[in-house]
C-alpha cells in the first residue's frame, strides 16, 4: 500500500516510492538522502505532533508535515 | 619544499572541527548543530619537514548553490585549487556521507578520505571495509577517531604521498546518470571545452551538471562566455523534456537518485556489513525522554532553569570576592591619591565602572561553559525540532533558536555572535526577522544590569526574577518577530529538513576553549571599550563643574551646620559633637554632588531628553546609562555605579559597608514600581549596541540597521511608557 509519509505511525517502517517536492526544498530532500527506494521508519514526532523524526540510512532526519506531504511510501 | 595546501570538507556533524582541531593544534569551534562552521578556518601541521596548510571548509550536505556555505565550500575547490582535498565522513551515516564525496570528486581534486566515528560505528555493529571502499573509489581511505585524535599522523601521511605520487593529477571520475542524460551531458562537456580556455579546473562535465542542476551561481559565471550559457540552457530544457517523457521526474531529482544508486552500489559491494540501520540508537532511546510530548518541554524549561541556578550559585562566591577586590582597590585609591581630580578619575571613573563589570566575569564563565557543552552535546537541536512548530506560527523557524539562545535565550549570550550564527539559517525572510529580534534577548552585559537590579529590588527571589526577565524577552521576541513578518517581511515558510545528530559527550578541551574564548573578549572588552567610556562618561558627569558662586554657597551652607550643631548641643563631648557635624555637612555634600551632576554635561543631556523619557518615568541615572549603553550594554551598569557613587562622597569610608551598587540603588527612594517595570522593560527592548548594529549592518545592510535602531528604539518606548503611565494610575 502506498501513502504519503505524513500518515505514517510511529515506528512504522517504509520504502520511499515517490517524492515529488521540486526546487530548494526537492534539493534538500535529495541531498539528505530521501530519494526513491531508500527504507525508513518513524521514529518520532514533536511535541506538537510536527515535525516528525524519521530513521533512515543510519541516522535521524526531521522535516515538517507539510513537506513529508510530498513523499509517498510504501508501507506493509 | 613547499607547503602542501589541504582543504578539509565534511558534512555537519561529522567531526570535521575536531579533527582540524586535532591536526591544526588550534581552538577551531566544534559543533554538533548543522552548519556551525561558517568562518573561515586556517591551521598549519608539520611532518617530517613536509609543511602543510590547512582550510576548514563549512560543513555541508551537498555542493549545491542552495546555502552560502555550500557556494563558499565550492568556491575554495574551484578557486583555490588546494592541492589535496581531505574529506571527512561519519562512519555511522556513511550513505550521506558518501554523497558529499561523490560531488567532490566530480570536481576532479585529488582526495583523502577521513572515516570517522569508527568507534561509534564499531558500537553498533557496524563493519565498514575501508579497504574496500579505498579500492572501488581509488582514494586513500583512513580510519579515524577524530575526539582522541586517531587517525591524524596516518591522514597527513597519506596525503604527502598521495602528493609525492605521481597520482596528484586530476582523474576522471564519472558517474553514469541513465540513457536520457548521459549523451546530453556529453554534449554539454564537449560545447564547454570547445568555448572555455583549456587548464579551467572545475571540469566541463561538472559544469554541465550543475547547469542540468539548474545552479544558479555557475550559470551567471559561464554568462560571460558569448551565447554558451543560452545554449547550455537549450540543452538542459531538451534533456528535461526527455527525462520527463519517462517518467514525471527533474533532471536534478534524476541525477541525485543516481548519485544515490551509485553509492548503494559501492555499499552492496561489501563496504557496510550491518543487521539493520533502522534501529533505534542510544540517541534515539534518551530521545523517547528528551523529546516526549510532555516531558520534552518540561525538561527544556527545567534545562534554563537549573542553568540560572547554578550560575547563581556558583558564581556568587566567586562575584563576590571579586567585588570585594574592586572595592579594596577603591579603598585603596581613596587612602593614597591625593583628592581631586585624578582620584575621582581613577576611584569613580574607572575602578567603579569597569569593576562593576568586570566582577561579572565568573557568571559569564559559568553561562557559556553550560550552553558550550549544550550545544557540542546535540541537544540544541532538538530544541530546534521541538519548538519549530510554534516558531513557525510567529513566522521564525525551528533553528532560530541556536542564534536566539546564543544572542542570550539562555543567560550570557551576546547578539552579536546570536546575528552572526543566522547564516545557518536558510530563507531570507526568517533570517532577517531572526536578526531583527535577535537584540532583545537577555546578552550577558544586559543580565549583569538585570543582576544589578534584581537585586537591589527583588534580592529574594533574583533567580525567579531573572528567569521571568528571560521568559519575558522569548515572548517579545515571538511578538515582534510575528510583527514584523506580517509587515515589512512578509513570505512564505522554508523548509525544516534537519538532521538530529546523535548525543554525543563533548570534549572537556572543546567546551573549555570555547567557552574562555568568549569569556576573554568579554574581560577584553571591559578593559578596552568600557574603560574608555567609564573614563568618558565619568568626564561628562564632572565637566562642566560648578560654578565658585554655587561652590561658595555650599561652603557657607556647611559652615552654616556647623555653627548650628553646635549651638544647638552646647556642653556635647567634642568627639561626639564632631560626629554630628560631619553627619549634618555630609548632606550638603551629597546635595552638591548631586546638584554638579545635574549641571554636568551628562545632566545636561539627560536633562533634554527628559521631558520624554519623562513620561517613562526613568530616574536621570538610568536615563543617562541608556544614553551610554549604546557604546556596550555593560556601561549601563558602569554608568549608573559612577553615577551613584559620584552623588555620593562618603568621607568616611569604609571598606566593609556594604557599598554595592545593588544596595545604593535599592536605597533610592526614586525607584517605584511602575519605574522599575518601565526601566526593565526598556533595558529589555531599546536599541541593541553599536556594535551589533554595526553586525546586523554587514550581515544584511545599512538598511536593515537603521529599521533595528529606529523601530526597536520607538517600539521600547512605546511599550516603557504604557507600562509606566499604566501602573502609576493602577498604584
Amino acid at each position: 500500500m502506498v501513502t504519503a509519509l505524513r500518515n505514517m505511525s510511529i515506528n512504522q517502517r517504509g520504502k520511499i516510492k515517490h517524492v515529488n517536492a521540486k526546487g530548494e526544498l526537492g534539493r534538500r530532500i535529495r541531498d539528505m538522502g530521501l530519494v526513491p527506494g531508500t527504507e525508513l521508519r518513524i521514529e518520532g514526532r514533536a511535541p506538537l505532533n510536527d515535525p516528525v523524526a524519521i530513521r533512515m540510512r543510519g541516522y535521524t532526519l526531521t522535516l515538517r508535515n507539510n513537506e513529508a506531504d510530498l513523499i509517498s511510501v510504501e508501507v506493509d | 619544499m613547499a607547503s602542501i595546501r589541504v582543504a578539509v570538507a565534511g558534512q555537519p556533524n561529522c567531526g570535521k572541527s575536531t579533527m582540524f582541531n586535532a591536526i591544526t593544534g588550534g581552538s577551531a569551534r566544534v559543533g554538533n548543530y548543522p552548519g556551525i562552521t561558517v568562518d573561515r578556518l586556517e591551521g598549519r601541521y608539520k611532518l617530517n619537514n613536509q609543511e602543510f596548510h590547512l582550510v576548514d571548509l563549512p560543513g555541508t550536505y551537498s555542493l549545491t548553490a542552495y546555502s552560502l556555505e555550500e557556494v563558499v565550500a565550492r568556491d575554495v575547490i574551484v578557486n583555490e585549487r588546494p592541492d589535496v582535498v581531505l574529506c571527512m565522513l561519519d562512519s555511522t551515516a556513511l550513505e550521506r556521507s558518501l554523497y558529499l564525496v561523490v560531488q567532490i570528486m566530480e570536481m576532479e581534486v585529488p582526495m583523502v578520505l577521513g572515516l570517522n566515528m569508527m568507534d561509534e560505528a564499531r558500537h553498533q555493529g557496524l563493519n565498514i571495509n575501508s579497504a574496500k571502499l579505498a579500492e572501488l573509489l581509488d582514494v586513500p581511505v583512513v580510519e579515524c577517531v577524530a575526539r582522541v585524535g586517531e587517525g591524524r599522523e596516518e591522514l597527513m601521511e597519506s596525503i604527502a604521498l598521495l602528493v609525492d605520487s605521481d597520482q596528484l593529477k586530476a582523474r576522471p571520475f564519472k558517474i553514469s546518470y541513465g540513457p536520457q542524460l548521459d549523451p546530453i551531458i556529453e554534449s554539454m562537456a564537449r560545447l564547454i571545452e570547445d568555448r572555455m580556455p583549456p587548464g579551467q579546473l572545475p571540469p566541463a562535465r561538472w559544469l554541465a551538471l550543475k547547469v542540468l542542476e539548474d545552479d544558479k551561481d555557475v550559470l551567471n559565471r559561464l554568462r560571460p562566455h558569448g551565447d554558451l550559457a543560452d545554449k547550455l540552457l537549450e540543452m538542459a530544457a531538451e534533456a528535461e523534456a526527455r527525462v520527463k517523457e519517462h517518467g514525471a521526474s527533474y533532471p536534478e531529482a534524476l541525477i541525485s537518485d543516481r548519485r544515490y544508486d551509485f553509492i548503494n552500489s559501492l555499499v552492496e559491494q561489501g563496504v557496510i556489513s550491518r543487521e539493520n540501520d533502522l534501529l533505534p540508537g542510544y540517541s534515539s532511546k534518551a530521545d523517547k525522554v528528551l523529546t516526549h510530548r510532555l516531558l520534552g518541554p518540561l525538561i527544556l524549561l527545567g534545562v534554563l532553569w537549573s542553568m540560572f541556578y547554578i550560575t547563581f550559585i556558583l558564581g556568587a562566591a566567586p562575584q563576590g570576592w571579586l567585588q570585594t577586590f574592586f572595592n579594596w582597590l577603591a579603598y585603596l585609591g581613596n587612602t593614597y591619591i591625593p583628592e581631586g581630580m585624578l582620584r575621582s578619575m581613577i576611584v569613580s571613573g574607572m575602578l567603579d565602572g569597569v569593576g562593576a563589570v568586570l566582577s561579572f566575569t565568573p557568571l559569564i564563565l559559568i553561562m557559556f561553559t553550560m550552553l558550550c557543552f549544550l550545544e557540542d552535546l546535540g541537544y540544541m537541536a532538538r530544541v530546534a525540532y521541538m519548538v519549530d512548530r510554534i516558531f513557525r506560527s510567529f513566522g521564525l523557524h525551528g533553528m532560530s533558536v541556536m542564534p536566539l539562545v546564543m544572542a542570550g535565550g539562555m543567560p550570557g549570550g551576546c547578539a552579536v555572535p546570536g546575528v552572526m550564527c543566522c547564516r545557518t539559517l536558510r530563507s531570507p525572510k526568517e533570517r532577517l526577522a531572526t536578526i531583527l529580534t535577535a537584540p532583545f534577548m537577555v546578552c550577558g552585559a544586559k543580565t549583569t544590569a538585570y543582576i544589578v537590579l534584581t537585586a537591589a529590588f527583588f534580592s529574594h527571589h533574583a533567580t525567579l526574577a531573572m528567569f521571568l526577565v528571560v521568559i519575558t524577552s522569548w515572548l517579545f521576541v515571538l511578538l515582534v518577530s510575528r510583527l514584523l513578518r506580517w509587515t515589512v517581511i512578509k513570505g512564505r515558510y522554508t523548509p525544516f529538513v534537519m538532521e538530529l545528530p546523535p548525543y554525543r559527550l563533548p570534549t572537556v578541551r572543546g567546551v573549555a576553549a570555547h567557552a574562555w574564548e568568549r569569556v576573554w573578549l568579554y574581560i577584553k572588552k571591559a578593559g578596552t571599550v568600557i574603560l574608555a567610556m567609564s573614563i568618558l562618561m565619568w568626564a561628562l558627569m564632572t565637566f562642566p563643574q560648578l560654578p565658585a558662586s554655587e561652590l561658595a554657597k555650599y561652603d557657607q551652607m556647611r559652615k552654616q551646620v556647623a555653627a548650628q550643631t553646635k549651638h544647638e548641643h552646647k556642653g556635647m563631648a567634642p568627639a561626639q559633637l564632631q560626629k554630628w557635624v560631619q553627619a549634618g555637612q555630609a548632606k550638603i555634600d551629597k546635595l552638591q554632588g548631586t546638584e554638579a551632576l545635574k549641571n554636568s554635561y551628562a545632566g545636561r543631556v539627560s536633562a533634554f531628553i527628559k521631558p520624554l523619557t519623562d513620561l517613562a518615568g526613568f530616574p536621570w541615572q538610568a536615563n543617562i546609562s541608556f544614553v551610554g549603553a549604546f557604546a556596550a550594554k555593560e556601561v549601563f551598569v558602569s554608568t549608573m555605579a559612577t553615577a551613584y557613587s559620584m552623588g555620593d562622597v562618603d568621607p568616611d569610608y569604609d571598606v566593609d559597608a556594604d557599598k554595592s551598587l545593588a544596595a545604593r540603588i535599592g536605597a533610592d527612594p526614586a525607584w517605584t514600581a511602575p519605574v522599575i517595570g518601565s526601566v526593565f522593560l526598556f533595558l529589555l527592548l531599546y536599541t541593541p549596541c553599536m556594535i551589533t548594529v554595526v553586525t546586523i549592518a554587514r550581515e544584511t545592510n545599512w538598511k536593515w540597521a537603521l529599521l533595528s535602531v529606529v523601530g526597536s528604539l520607538t517600539f521600547a518606548l512605546v511599550v516603557s511608557v504604557t507600562v509606566y503611565q499604566v501602573m502609576s494610575r493602577l498604584m
